[in-house]
Formats: C-alpha cells, structure tokens, sequence
C-alpha cells in the first residue's frame, strides 16, 4: 500500500530534489523572469545595450529610478508593426497544416507499426527513431540537395515527363512544410504507436463480433481510446514547430519569416534585445496553453504507465 | 500471428522509405567525385580527404563533443536525480512546478531556451564560451532524461528494495546495489539521448557560445548557408554511419535488459 | 466449494493429525503483537491487535483482501510501522529496529529475485551483508541449494528459472540468513495448482527440519489448513479467531469465522431449553434442533446452528417419509426435495429444499461408483445429524 499520508522526508531526499530543482529555477525560470524584464526596456547603443540597468549601489532611489524607466513601448512596437502580426500568423498556419500532415502521415504508420508481428514491432521503432538520431541539421540539409533548382527532385520530374519547366521548391513554404514534417514524423509516429499499442486488441475483436465493420470500428472504438496519443504527438510536434528556426531559415524564402527566424533576426542582426525579449513573451503567452495541454496529458500517461 | 493488411504494408514502406531515402541520397553523394552536389561524376572519397584537412572543422567537432560529454554526464546525474524525486518522493511541495519544468523544456521552442539563456549568462556577467553552452545543455537535455528514467522507475518492483533491505542491506547500499543496476538501462538512455541532442543542438548553442567554441553544428550551419557542398556531405556520413551504430548497438543492449526482466517481473 | 475443505476421510486432516501439544505449548512467543493499530489515510488496516505466535511455530495469517493480514506481516519485517502498540520479537520491543537490522527475513509474493544478480548472488546477498567470510558464504550458499533442490543452477539468472524454481530461490534466499522469524507472504500464489499442492508439502517438510518460526500470510483457506500449526483468521484489521485448523473448521466463533472457512448451513433460532448435555433451540418454522456442550446461553437466546454439508447423513426411500413433528421422527432430522446436485467425483453436495423454501446443503462421499445415480433432482430426502455434530454460534 503506498503510503503518502506521513512521510518524512530524510535529508538525503531533499537533497535529490533540491539539485535538479535549483538547477531548473536557476536556469529555466530565473532566465525567463530576465527575459521578461528586458522586454520592457528600450534598447541602447551600450554594453549590455539596453536600458535601464537596474544599479543597486544606489540603493532604494536606484531600485525606483529603475522602476520608473520600464516601459511597455516595446511591446507597442510589436503590436503596432505588421510585420511582426504577420510572422506569428505565419508561424501558427504552418504549425497548424504542417502537424496535420503530421497526423495525416503519421497515424497509418503507427497503425501498421502497432500490427506488425510482435518480434519486429521493437526493430520498427528503432527504424523510425533512428533518423531522429541523425542530426537535425543533416536532415534538413539533404532536403536542400533534393530541393534545389537543379536537384534530384526535379530531376526525376523531368525525367518522368511530369512538368516541362523546373518547378521552384526552394525557398517556398511547401519546402518549409516538407521539412518539418520530415523532421517532426517520429515526433508524431512513436506517441501514436505507444497508444496503439497498448490498445487491447479484443476490443477490436468485440466490436465485430457485435455487428460493426472494421472502418466503423476504428472510428468508434479506436480513435476514442487513442486521443490522449494523438493530443500529446499533436502538441509534442506543433509547439516547437511554432519557434522553429532552422528549418525555415534554411528551406524557406526571406520574404515572409517565421516568428523564430524574426526573433532571431532581431537579436543577431538588429542588436535589438528588447525587441528580441518581447517576441519571446509574446510567443510564451501564446503557447502556455498548449504547453499546459501537453504536460497535462504527459502526467496522466505516466500515472496510467504504472 | 496475424498478417498485415495490404494498406498497412504500404503505410510501412512509405513512411520509412520518406524516412530514409534523403538520408540515403546524402551518403550516395558524399562519395560523388563532381563537384556539383547533383551530378554524378563517378565514385571517389576525395571529399572524405579534404575533411582530414579541415582544421577548423575537426576543432569544431572536437568542441561539440567536449560539450556533449559533459553536459550529458552532468544532466544524466541531475535528470535521474529529478526522476527519483518525481517517482518516489509522493506529493513533496513544490511537485507541481517541479513537474511543469521538467516538462516544459520537452516542447519550449529553442529560441526562447537559448535566449532566456544566454540574457542570464549576460545579467549575471558569466564569460560565454563552452561552459554557457554545457550549462545551456544540461538545462534542456537533464529534462530528457528525467522523462527516460522516470518511465524506467515507473515499471520498477518497488519489492526488489524491500527485499534487499529484508535482506541487512541498509537504503543508500540498496540503492546503490540493487536500484541503480537495475535502472542502469535507462540511464544509459538518458545519457545517449542528452549526448546527442547536445552533438545536435545549433540554435540554443548559437545564443549562448562566445567567441573561440564554435560548436559543429554551428560550423556546418555557416557553411550550409552560403549552399550545398560535398564536404558537408562527407561530414554528415561520417556523423550517420556513428551515430546510427551507436543507436542500433545501445538498443539491442536495452532489448536484451528487457527481454531478462519480462520474466522476471 | 465445499470440496476445498471438507475433510473427506480420504483426504488427510491437515497438521493437526500430529501428535497435538508436543512443541508448541512449552516454549514462549517468538512474536508478540501487543494492541497494535496502523492506519492509512482512511483506513485503519490493523485495528487494537493482539497476538502472540510461538517459538518454531508455523502461523497461518488467513483472510480475505483488504484484512489487514499483508499488514501485519509488513509491520514485522519493519517497512510499516505501528500507529499505535508494540511488536515483540523474542521479548524485545522491536519498534525502533529497521528493517535492515531485524533478524527476520521475508519471502516475497512477487519473488522480488534481483535480475542482474544469479541464483548464488541473490542467495548471498544477505551474507554478504553481514560481511561474512568469502569461504562461509559459499558454503551457506551451496547449502541452501540444496536444501530446496537447486544445486547446478547457481549460476543462472533468475528469468532463467522456471516459475517453481524461482520461488525456491526466493525461499532459500530468505532462509540463508536464519532468521528466528521466515515471513512469506502468499508464497504459493503463482503456482499453478498441482505445485501449489506439492509445494505445501514440501514447506511443510523444511519447516519441521529448521524448526524455525514461519508466519505465512494467505487468503487460501485449504493453504492455512494444510500447514499451519495455528491459524488466525483476520476481518477488518482484527483476529476474528486464533486456532488449530480443527478448532477453526469445528467450533467457529461466529458467524462470519463459519462461513468464511469452508461451507456450512447456518440455522437461525431460539434457545428453547437447556439440559445438562446440550441445549435445544427452536428455528421460526417450529422445528427442534439439538446441540450438545454447553455454550453460554440462557433459554429465550437467538443463536445460529452452524451445521456443515459433510455432517449431515443423507436418507432416501421409505426412511425419508414421515412427518418432522418432534418426536415422531429422528433427533436433529428434516425432511425435503432435492433441488439442485453438484457431482464433484468424490463427493457430490444436494441442495435440499425444506417445506417452508429453507434450502440446506448436504454432501455425500461417493464411496461407491455407481453409474445410476442413488439421488435424483426432486428425491424427497431426509437429512440428520447427531447434536455433537452442530455449534452453536452467539456472534
């Protein structure tokens, strides 16, 4: 029986939640709270360049000068600036098509993984998981051969007699699409499998025995019991597609930028933290309920796990 | 055993041939003698030699994997730390926010993570170089494997440490002797995993290196920018061909750890 | 399932067939729990519990889940501890003595076999804990090996074992130390019956060879009645009865202890007189029943007649009719149709239905093989028993 209800705990117990716990708040939390403070300052032509700084050998008076030069005009800035509107529209359309490709693709092979003989069912998974090992960055480089004006992608088109010009695909959003669902698959594939797999397959059985045939069958009986799957494979691969950088940067045109690619072009190239920081929260608002969603349904999965 | 339905064969070949074809076309060509990265001028390994002679490369890649040796070692302690903590601990205060930042960092878009980063590494004047980059590392990586063992020590018979305990063996000597071989399987997950998101990682290392720790991906990422290069693919090779045995190796380890508890749990 | 314990005379009476009171009674307890209470958030698992279990004892805790019995055991080996009362072990409180220290040792009902040591290391490890010369530990080692049948397997590891020798290894694991005090909980659970069986047996055999003190804890009530010396059986955090198997399946102290352990008829009355061999007592139908001894009752009393189906002799034919008017039949005798067979082969069990729809349960050794049967479904039956053959149940 657990016993929850009178625990001590010893020393050695609060001294393995205290390291990871300090480690987070000193470097997860702490850095977002900064984050935020930044983004109400204005940027400045000095070291750190923003200002204000806060100056505590001032004392109180130096605690309320800081204070007062906060502002919120950064955040005016971004609400006033198209170009910021529409790189966060930009960035939700492509998460939103991008993860339901994702689910579109993804569902039939984790379907087919999670009724492959019981033997192979481990090598599947390390087949899918294995491009995932294989550097981000490479992946999305071999798309960049496959893409290019002259590459094999067009190539083989012509080739075929498919199209009689060359097709851009470079710097187009489809690329961008094509990369991510090409990196996120696994993302999407291995929370789908587990699910699947865990599904009792009489229930299957069952329901055909009670007169419904297997399409109908999916629908009512499997799709109920797998939405928890599919909502964290769905999140899993929607919230960090939303910040995405490299992909974009790398397949993507220059006219339309994704919000991660504004951020970063802000900070590196513009020098402007504030800016930079104000995306950043703006971008956390817009994610913490999802973000939310998804912790939600990883706790659940572990409790049930045991 | 049942058999698989037509469609599912098709969704399996597909998938894993849109998983694996790019891949393969990239090692096709890093063995391609033109220049051009997509015409075939016959079979050579000229690039693979001109790598050998890449000096800035070859430190790069000897700076990432520093930086993944020790941001994986030091999240695999604290990771593993955090799982004991979520797994055994019950209802602690402070769990749930506990919980949330062990989570979060598994979905936060990197530019976030490597900004918030690197404006502490700035408001608290820590030099950045490769220590803000391990730091930068085990913060995101620890998260994994937390989430990795915690899935280990779910599945754990809570009465193999009673029985060692029944047994004379006080807890810190149960723990060492008979949880943490036990869970050893997982942890070694863990450590790959952290181990090769840190050799992976270009966004958060670029906000928070500094000047002389040019990481490999930051290095292939310049190059790949200015276009596609047949060194570049000679380098990612070489990165597959390791990473892919380490990947089949570690997991064959794993299925044999599991196939000796299936039976004995 | 009545045929779980009804001591047919074919089958063997469990260990009280021994020579009674020739070990158990001389010697002080080993274990002593003292009013002991543990509660768990809404709860309490052992509830104001005393028992005293004696030196080289085999002690049967038996009860259904959720009584509290696994609780017990846990709190002996220390990895729960008392809200509330002491536990003694051979006359020290053992209240502060971590598990670790405590010179009991526990069979697990999981096994809980180490997997990534071999039969030998698991076997050792306790040894090894009490740093004990290398050359020792290999002989205890061996020892136990062969004490529970498993030389030449010492190097395997344990999901390379067979269910039966794994729970051997989990056995002398256990048993290497020497603990004053072998725990087991449901030890046999994951067997499968035929071992189960054997096993028993066996158990039985090397708890008679160590004379060490054996506490097993098990919902399997043929389990308890075939080794225990002594059971006590649990309800609700409390002992509803501590006895020799005999005791417990002949003179239950309640209602609850009687149909728990094996099955019974249960006969509602009132005590109508009291003579100096047994009492008489009526039921609502008006029907006289006799038990003999003399239980603590005053006429005017409602009891229950607690009466097993293998008590009851099974009269067919001419012998069944008459009417059940005191006195114009047989002491103890009622007369009905049989409404339902249970042909078990070595017993079979009648429903039989009385005038007034009360329904009692009556078995039968087929002694003979007959092809036809002697009872059919509707047979007007009579049924009786002799007054000592009854208990009279107050609670």
């Amino acid at each position: 029986m657990p016993d929850v209800t009178d625990r001590r705990t010893s020393p050695g117990e609060r001294l393995i939640v205290a390291l990871p716990y300090l480690w987070l708040v000193a470097f997860f939390l702490v850095p977002f709270l900064i984050v935020g403070r930044i983004s109400l300052s204005q940027t400045a032509i000095a070291q750190p360049p923003y200002t204000p700084v806060l100056d505590l050998s001032a004392g109180l008076s130096g605690i309320a000068d800081f204070v007062r030069a906060l502002s919120t005009e950064t955040y005016g800035l971004i609400a006033s600036d198209d170009l910021y509107l529409f790189s966060y529209l930009k960035s939700l359309q492509v998460a939103l098509v991008s993860t339901a490709i994702l689910l579109v693709i993804g569902l039939p092979i984790a379907h087919a993984m999670a009724r492959a003989p019981a033997r192979l069912q481990p090598l599947l998974v390390v087949a899918v998981m294995l491009p995932f090992w294989t550097s981000f960055l490479i992946r999305i480089y071999a798309w960049m051969t496959i893409l290019q004006h002259d590459g094999l992608l067009n190539q083989a088109l012509l080739a075929l007699g498919l199209v009689d010009t060359p097709p851009v695909w470079l710097a187009t959003d489809t690329a961008v699409i094509i990369g991510i669902v090409y990196s996120y698959l696994p993302f999407m594939v291995l929370p789908l499998y587990a699910s699947l797999q865990k599904l009792d397959e009489t229930l299957m059985e069952a329901a055909a025995d009670l007169g419904c045939p297997r399409w109908k069958s999916f629908w009512l009986v499997t799709v109920p019991l797998i939405l928890p799957g599919v909502g964290a494979g769905c999140l899993l691969c929607m919230i960090p597609i939303v910040g995405e950088f490299v992909i974009p940067d790398l397949l993507g045109s220059s006219e339309t930028m994704m919000i991660g690619q504004t951020l970063w072009t802000e900070f590196f190239s513009n020098k402007d933290w504030p800016v930079a920081s104000a995306i950043a929260v703006v971008l956390l608002v817009l994610l913490v309920g999802p973000i939310a969603g998804y912790e939600a349904l990883q706790s659940r999965q572990i409790r049930e796990g045991r | 055993m049942r058999r698989l339905s037509p469609f599912n064969l098709v969704s399996l070949a597909l998938g894993l041939a849109f998983l694996y074809v790019p891949i393969l076309i990239l090692v096709v060509y890093s063995f391609n003698a033109s220049r051009l990265v997509t015409v075939w001028g016959g079979f050579s390994t000229r690039w693979y030699v001109a790598l050998m002679q890449d000096r800035a490369l070859q430190e790069a890649a000897l700076t990432s994997l520093g930086i993944a040796l020790a941001s994986a070692t030091l999240a695999t302690v604290l990771g593993t730390l955090a799982a004991l903590a979520l797994t055994r601990l019950g209802r602690f205060r402070g769990r749930l926010p506990f919980a949330a930042m062990i989570y979060a960092p598994l979905v936060m878009p990197e530019v976030i993570t490597g900004l918030s980063l690197l404006l502490l590494f700035v408001a608290v004047g820590f030099e950045r170089g490769a220590a803000t980059v391990t730091i930068a590392h085990t913060t995101l990586t620890m998260c994994f494997v937390a989430v990795v063992v915690q899935s280990r020590l779910a599945g754990f018979d809570r009465s193999l440490e009673e029985a060692a305990q029944d047994l004379g063996c006080p807890p810190l000597r149960t723990f060492l002797t008979v949880t943490l071989p036990v869970i050893a399987p997982g942890i070694a997950a863990g450590f790959l995993l952290a181990f090769s998101l840190s050799l992976d990682d270009l966004v958060i290392a670029s906000f928070t290196t500094g000047p002389g720790a040019t990481t490999l991906p930051i290095r292939i990422y310049s190059e790949v920018r200015l276009g596609v290069k047949p060194e570049i693919n000679a380098v990612c090779t070489i990165f597959i061909a390791v990473t892919a045995v380490v990947v089949i190796l570690a997991s064959l380890a794993t299925r044999r750890a599991e196939r000796r508890e299936a039976v004995s749990s | 399932m009545p045929r779980a314990v009804a001591p047919t005379p074919a089958r063997p009476a469990g260990r009280d067939a021994r020579p009674a009171g020739d070990r158990a009674e001389k010697h002080r307890p080993m274990v002593r729990f003292d009013t002991v209470t543990r509660r768990f958030a809404d709860v309490t698992a052992v509830d104001r519990l005393g028992l005293d279990i004696r030196e080289g004892e085999f002690f049967a805790l038996l009860g259904p889940s959720g009584c509290g019995k696994t609780t017990l055991l846990r709190m002996l080996a220390g990895f729960e501890r008392p809200d509330d009362g002491r536990i003694l072990l051979a006359g020290e409180d053992i209240a502060a003595v971590p598990p670790w220290q405590r010179p009991v040792n526990m069979m697990f009902q999981s096994y809980a076999l180490f997997p990534h040591l071999t039969v030998a290391g698991n076997i050792a490890f306790g040894l090894k804990q009490e740093r004990l010369p290398r050359p020792e530990i290999d002989a205890r080692v061996a020892e136990m090996l062969r004490l529970v049948r498993l030389e030449g397997l010492g190097g395997r590891r344990p999901h390379q074992l067979s269910g039966g020798q794994r729970q051997r290894v989990a056995l002398a694991r256990a048993l290497a130390k020497h603990p004053k005090v072998l725990l087991l909980d449901e030890p046999l659970a994951a067997l499968d019956k035929k071992l189960r069986e054997e096993t028993q047996f066996e158990l039985m055999a090397l708890q008679e060879r160590l004379a060490t003190t054996f506490v097993i804890v098990t919902h399997d009530q043929e389990e308890a009645m075939t080794m225990a010396d002594r059971i006590g059986v649990m309800n609700h955090g409390r002992l509803a009865q501590v006895g020799t198997p005999a005791e417990i399946y002949e003179q239950p102290r309640s209602r609850w202890v009687a149909g728990f352990i094996g099955d019974v008829n249960l006969i509602d009355g009132t005590v109508a007189a009291i003579a100096s061999d047994g009492i008489e007592i009526a039921d609502a139908a008006g029907r006289r029943f006799r038990a003999a001894g003399a239980p603590p009752v005053q006429t005017g009393d409602a009891v229950t007649l607690a009466v097993r189906p293998e008590k009851f002799a099974v009269a067919t034919g001419a012998d069944a009719a008459g009417a059940d008017v005191a006195g114009a039949a047989p002491v103890n005798s009622v007369a009905g149709k049989v409404a339902d067979i249970g042909y078990l082969g070595d017993i079979s069990v009648y429903k039989v239905r009385l005038d007034d729809g009360t329904v009692l349960k009556a078995s039968v050794t087929n002694a003979h093989r007959h092809t036809t049967p002697a009872i059919g479904w509707d047979d007007t039956v009579r049924l009786s028993f002799p007054p000592a053959a009854a208990a009279v149940l107050t609670e």
